[in-house]
């Protein structure tokens, strides 16, 4: 069964991706996790690799053209399969198109006339796709975005060596001396909603450098929002929910805060969510790990499905998650596999901190303690409980803009707790 | 030795028939079995008196223990508490304790081919670190990397068990050429199995040796089997002592049932080598009771035989004798017994309660 | 310094050797009164008389015996073998014995011997006595093997052998006994075990060539560099084992390329070992298929057009370059 190739989400915060150069053509065998396709993203030049092994059967999206994230830009399935169905069938559902990523309808989709009509590239034939090459040829190819399907080997039966690279690169580097010669022309955009542009290939330097900087923030590149929430209404509420309940009943602010940030996660997907190299899990729940101070350390116990729960649930599973982390009596399964974390040294006394992201999840949350302070208030001193929350965002996944979108969910939820019950 | 080899009669030639019995006297003729042990019994008595009391319990005492020690093995090879090659014994105690008693431990050295437990004991390795070694352990005398056939300890001059038929001869006379090279008056005892005569290094040791005049003592326990072959299928000229002649060497016949022959032909031999620098070929005669090895089901000769050399064990005929002599009395044989057994249920207690080898060790010891 | 052929090299270490330690002898056939079929011990049973410097029966496995004993009793025997084809009879004290007593006696009696002398081919001396048996040897922990190609390497490394506290196989090779070559006479110098030389410094192709083959190579190099502009690296890695395998990879990360020239058979050879290990820890460096040329895979025959024919040799080694350079 063939299956369809979707624009996929190359950065954190891209939208729509431009194809700069299919790196298979239609007919080529593909591996799995090889890459198939560059793509222009907002930020970078990014590979976009093939997720399962087949043949490229249709190419959707030509070079050049961009796509919404989800779109679709080709087909993949056995060599010689029947695709029209697929076709018709994403023809005629332009607008019911659900992908995986984000639920928008798709772009209306280019049309097979339009891919043939793109200029082909200057690759060589390679029979039954395989192509012969030297282990440093191939690896000085990758190293400068060569794609190998455009070099043609002068080694035995066609075998590429390193002097085609090098004789490569010098033609690439004797160009550059002259960029005069390079016309400065802006190419149109063919989607309507991104501004015309001028490509240029990016240097190894670049490359390098992006390398580099990534090596040195380390495999999470995290960054901090800071929000303050006003809780008066949210301790009423637990006021008033405790006066319904038993002594040992009795739920915690920390509590309220798990419910909210369980809900305010099912807003926003990319906090509930996971980077994995060549695709993002998202979760369709918030299990939310709960860090307990105990005496060798720390331990965070997992709320399973917190959003589906009610405060006084969340509450008592926190209790006895607990007492048993304390007595040392935790499985496995019972601390580990969490969706989202949240760190509370408000008993402490702490005002605000950071937490640090437990992998693979996308983020943490820092609870402060809520203090009375006074705050000006329509002209007025007003006291208030305040409390400070620092959210830890994995960027690979997680955008300034979304972090502060979840933040704000959260905070409208503890300063109006009834909308937690809406 | 040239000049001597050419003294010798043409007619004592090994190749006239005639002129010379070729096959070997079995002095342990099941038929004469009482005969020899009355005549045995008297020259060992004869021996014993001349001997102290101390010297003479410790033999009897490390006969016992080697006894004891190769009986538990077999118990617990069974049980699969020890791996491999296992080759015991049984039988022939009178040769380790009769030769290795007879040694300078200050400066003399031991070297033995795989059957070893007994004379690596005898030598002064404890039981406990032999049956570790056994068992694998790393309190093992070889941290568990050689088992039974290749026990070692620098400490008692002990140069090992070694496991290719007749290497250790050779080696053994390097061990002698080193002994010479620095003249401390040190001699080498190098047992080797009647096999091991057979095999090419035998004859090319003797042959160095005697031209170079080592002070080494070869000590050839004939068991009279070749794993499952008997000597008598296996070697043209079964007269061991005599191959000696080949390198002009003295050889000499020993009874390996009576211990204190034992020890009286390996002093004169040490003697020999100490204060001449001369080698000895010594053919000590003796009888495996067990199988060559725990896999060996002994098909090759008939219950019989082993009962009837069983008659004339050593240990029975050294307490006989000991006996005879006023040494020591029916007590007095039980508390030896008694220590002997308490030893080695001690060995195999300290074998099973050691710990296994770290397995860093499997790299190391490889190179220096 | 002085200019002094290896044979003489291998000499003055063996003298040095003997004045500094009373332990050391020398034994093997023909080593004392004939003073060496090759020489090489002349005039050491001269100096040093019967004691130290000592022949033997033709008993190779005997006297190989001897050598391990005395190496176990603490002395630090050299056992000549007048050709290292007669160490086969001797293998089972090599192998068997030497090999492992240190590992066999948990580490209580190492081993520390020199078995020395000629290996590989000679003038026409065919089947028998043509055999070049590093590749055995090398199998075998707890030996180390030791190949020199100079004269100046020839004493450092048989001077660092002989202090070794391990058995050494120390390949010499008749052919060479004639080369000169400058060397020190410091009686300090010697030359670390497991350390290659770089004896020629290149860009393209890496060639590691070891004892005969190593003069050969460093022909091929000039011949090639003059004929094709091709620069070749010759690595000699002097010790066959432990093999200084950081300096083969480094070399080849630099040229893409390598051959790798020997005397000994191809199959199970050391030349398939280096091959190994670079595939395994340069494998994306490597610009084209390793290329191997070892003897011909027969026994060693009289002729001499045929003896020439199955043994390395300039030509091969400028073919097999070109090929992997894609000329």
């Amino acid at each position: 069964m063939a299956s369809k190739i979707f624009m996929p989400k190359l950065s954190p915060t891209m939208e729509e991706g431009q194809i700069s150069r299919w790196l298979k053509k239609e007919g080529d065998e593909v591996q799995l996790n090889e890459p198939i396709a560059e793509v222009d993203t907002d930020k970078a030049t990014m590979e976009m690799t093939a997720l399962e092994s087949g043949v490229l059967l249709k190419i959707l999206v030509p070079e050049g053209a961009s796509a919404k994230l989800g779109q679709i830009i080709g087909i993949i399935g056995k060599k010689g399969e029947d695709i029209s169905q697929i076709l018709a069938e994403i023809n005629s559902a332009e607008s019911a198109e659900k992908t995986s990523f984000e639920k928008e309808p798709a772009q209306p989709l280019e049309t097979a006339e339009t891919v043939s009509e793109q200029p082909s590239t200057s690759t060589t034939t390679v029979e039954d796709g395989r192509i012969f090459v030297s282990p440093i040829a191939a690896r000085m190819a990758a190293e400068h975005g060569i794609d190998l399907k455009t070099v043609k080997g002068s080694g035995p039966g066609g075998r590429i060596i390193k002097r085609d690279i090098e004789q490569l690169l010098a033609k690439v580097e004797h160009k550059k001396e002259i960029p005069a010669v390079l016309p400065q022309v802006f190419k149109p955009a063919e989607a309507t909603s991104v501004s015309a542009y001028r490509e240029e290939a990016t240097t190894p330097m670049r490359r390098t450098i992006a390398t580099r900087l990534a090596q040195s923030i380390g495999p999470i590149p995290t960054f901090y929002l800071t929000v303050e929430i006003e809780m008066d209404r949210a301790i009423e509420f637990r006021q008033q929910i405790n006066t319904r309940l038993t002594e040992e009943e009795k739920v915690s602010l920390n509590d309220i805060i798990v419910k909210a940030a369980a809900m305010a996660l099912m807003k926003h997907p990319f906090v509930n969510s996971s980077y994995r190299d060549d695709k993002i899990r998202f979760y369709e729940d918030a299990d939310i790990g709960v860090a307990v101070a105990i005496d060798e350390g720390l331990i965070t116990p997992v709320i399973r499905k917190a959003n589906r729960k009610g405060i006084l649930e969340i509450s008592r599973e926190i209790k006895q998650l607990a007492t048993r982390a304390r007595e040392k009596k935790l499985q496995p399964e019972e601390y580990t596999g969490a969706t989202f974390s949240i760190s509370n040294l408000g008993m402490f006394g702490i005002k605000q901190f950071t937490a640090i992201i437990n992998p693979p999840e996308a983020a943490i949350l820092a609870v402060g303690s809520a203090m009375q302070i006074p705050v000006a208030r329509n002209g007025n001193v007003e006291i208030h409980s305040i409390m400070h929350v620092t959210m830890s965002c994995d960027h690979r996944v997680i955008d300034g803009a979304t972090g502060a979108r979840f933040l704000q969910t959260f905070k409208q939820m503890l300063e109006d707790p009834i909308s937690m019950l809406l | 030795m040239p000049k001597e080899a050419a003294k010798t009669k043409r007619s004592d030639s090994p190749f006239n028939h005639k002129a010379r019995a070729i096959e070997p006297v079995d002095v342990f003729d099941p038929d004469e079995a009482q005969a020899e042990y009355l005549k045995r019994k008297k020259s060992q008595l004869a021996l014993i008196k001349k001997t102290d009391k101390a010297l003479l319990e410790e033999m009897l005492y490390q006969m016992i223990l080697g006894r004891i020690f190769e009986e538990r093995c077999a118990e617990v090879y069974r049980l699969g508490k020890i791996g491999g090659f296992c080759h015991l014994y049984i039988g022939q105690e009178a040769v380790a304790v009769g030769a290795i008693t007879a040694i300078d431990k200050k400066r003399d050295y031991v070297i033995v081919a795989y059957r070893d437990h007994v004379q690596a004991m005898v030598a002064g390795i404890s039981p406990e670190a032999v049956m570790a070694e056994l068992y694998g352990k790393a309190t093992g005398c070889v941290k568990g990397k050689g088992g039974s056939m290749h026990l070692f300890s620098k400490e008692h001059g002990f140069f090992g068990g070694h496991g290719i038929v007749g290497g250790q001869i050779g080696v053994g006379t390097g061990l002698a050429f080193a002994q010479k090279y620095r003249n401390d008056g040190g001699v080498t005892l190098c047992f080797f199995g009647e096999a091991a005569v057979n095999q090419g290094i035998f004859h090319e040791s003797l042959n160095m040796a005697q031209l170079w005049k080592l002070p080494i003592v070869y000590i050839c326990e004939n068991n009279q089997y070749g794993m499952g072959t008997s000597l008598k299928r296996a070697m043209s000229l079964a007269n061991i002592a005599r191959k000696a002649d080949s390198y002009g060497m003295y050889g000499e016949f020993v009874d390996g049932m009576d211990v204190m022959a034992v020890r009286q032909a390996t002093m004169k031999a040490i003697e020999r080598a100490r204060n001449e620098s001369l080698p000895s070929l010594l053919e000590v005669r003796c009888y495996r009771y067990m199988g060559h090895s725990m896999s060996d089901p002994g098909k090759y000769r008939t219950v019989e035989e082993i009962k009837k050399y069983q008659q004339r064990d050593p240990i029975l005929l050294f307490k006989d004798s000991l006996k005879e002599a006023g040494v020591f009395d029916d007590s007095e044989f039980e508390q030896i017994e008694q220590r002997a057994r308490k030893r080695v249920e001690e060995a195999v207690e300290f074998a099973e309660k050691s710990p296994f080898p770290s397995e860093d060790e499997l790299l190391t010891d490889v190179l220096v | 310094m002085a200019e002094l052929t290896m044979r003489d090299a291998l000499n003055q270490a063996l003298r040095e050797e003997l004045l500094r330690d009373e332990r050391v002898f020398i034994m093997g056939e023909e080593v004392a009164q004939y003073d060496g079929a090759y020489k090489v011990t002349r005039g050491l049973w001269r100096e040093f008389g019967d004691k130290r410097v000592i022949d033997t029966p033709i008993s190779e496995l005997g006297f190989a015996a001897i050598g391990v004993g005395a190496a176990m009793a603490g002395l630090r025997p050299v056992i000549e073998f007048m050709t290292w084809n007669f160490s086969i009879l001797a293998a089972d004290q090599i192998i068997n014995h030497a090999a492992k007593m240190l590992y066999m006696s948990g580490g209580q009696f190492n081993i520390p011997i020199v078995f020395r002398g000629p290996n590989g081919s000679a003038y026409q001396v065919s089947s028998q006595h043509s055999q070049a048996l590093e590749a055995m040897y090398a199998n075998f922990p707890g030996l180390k093997v030791v190949m020199p190609s100079t004269p100046a390497d020839a004493k450092g490394l048989l001077k660092s052998a002989i202090r070794d506290d391990n058995p050494v196989i120390f390949l010499e090779q008749e052919k060479l006994y004639g080369t000169k070559g400058e060397v020190p006479d410091d009686p300090d110098f010697t030359i670390p075990l497991g350390v290659a030389d770089v004896k020629r410094q290149g860009k393209d192709c890496t060639i590691v060539a070891r004892s005969l083959t190593v003069p050969i190579a460093l022909q091929a190099a000039e011949k090639i560099e003059k004929e094709y502009g091709v620069s070749c690296e010759v690595v000699d890695p002097r010790t066959i084992k432990p093999l200084d395998i950081d300096t083969i990879v480094n070399s080849v990360k630099k040229t893409n390329r390598l051959v790798i020239v020997e005397e000994s058979h191809q199959f199970c050879g050391v030349a398939a070992e280096i091959t190994a290990q670079v595939n395994e820890k340069a494998f994306d460096y490597l610009d084209a298929p390793i290329k191997r040329i070892s003897s011909a895979e027969a026994p060693m025959p009289y002729a001499r057009n045929l003896e020439a024919a199955a043994l390395p040799d300039v030509a091969k080694i400028v073919a097999a370059v070109k090929e992997v350079c894609y000329l």
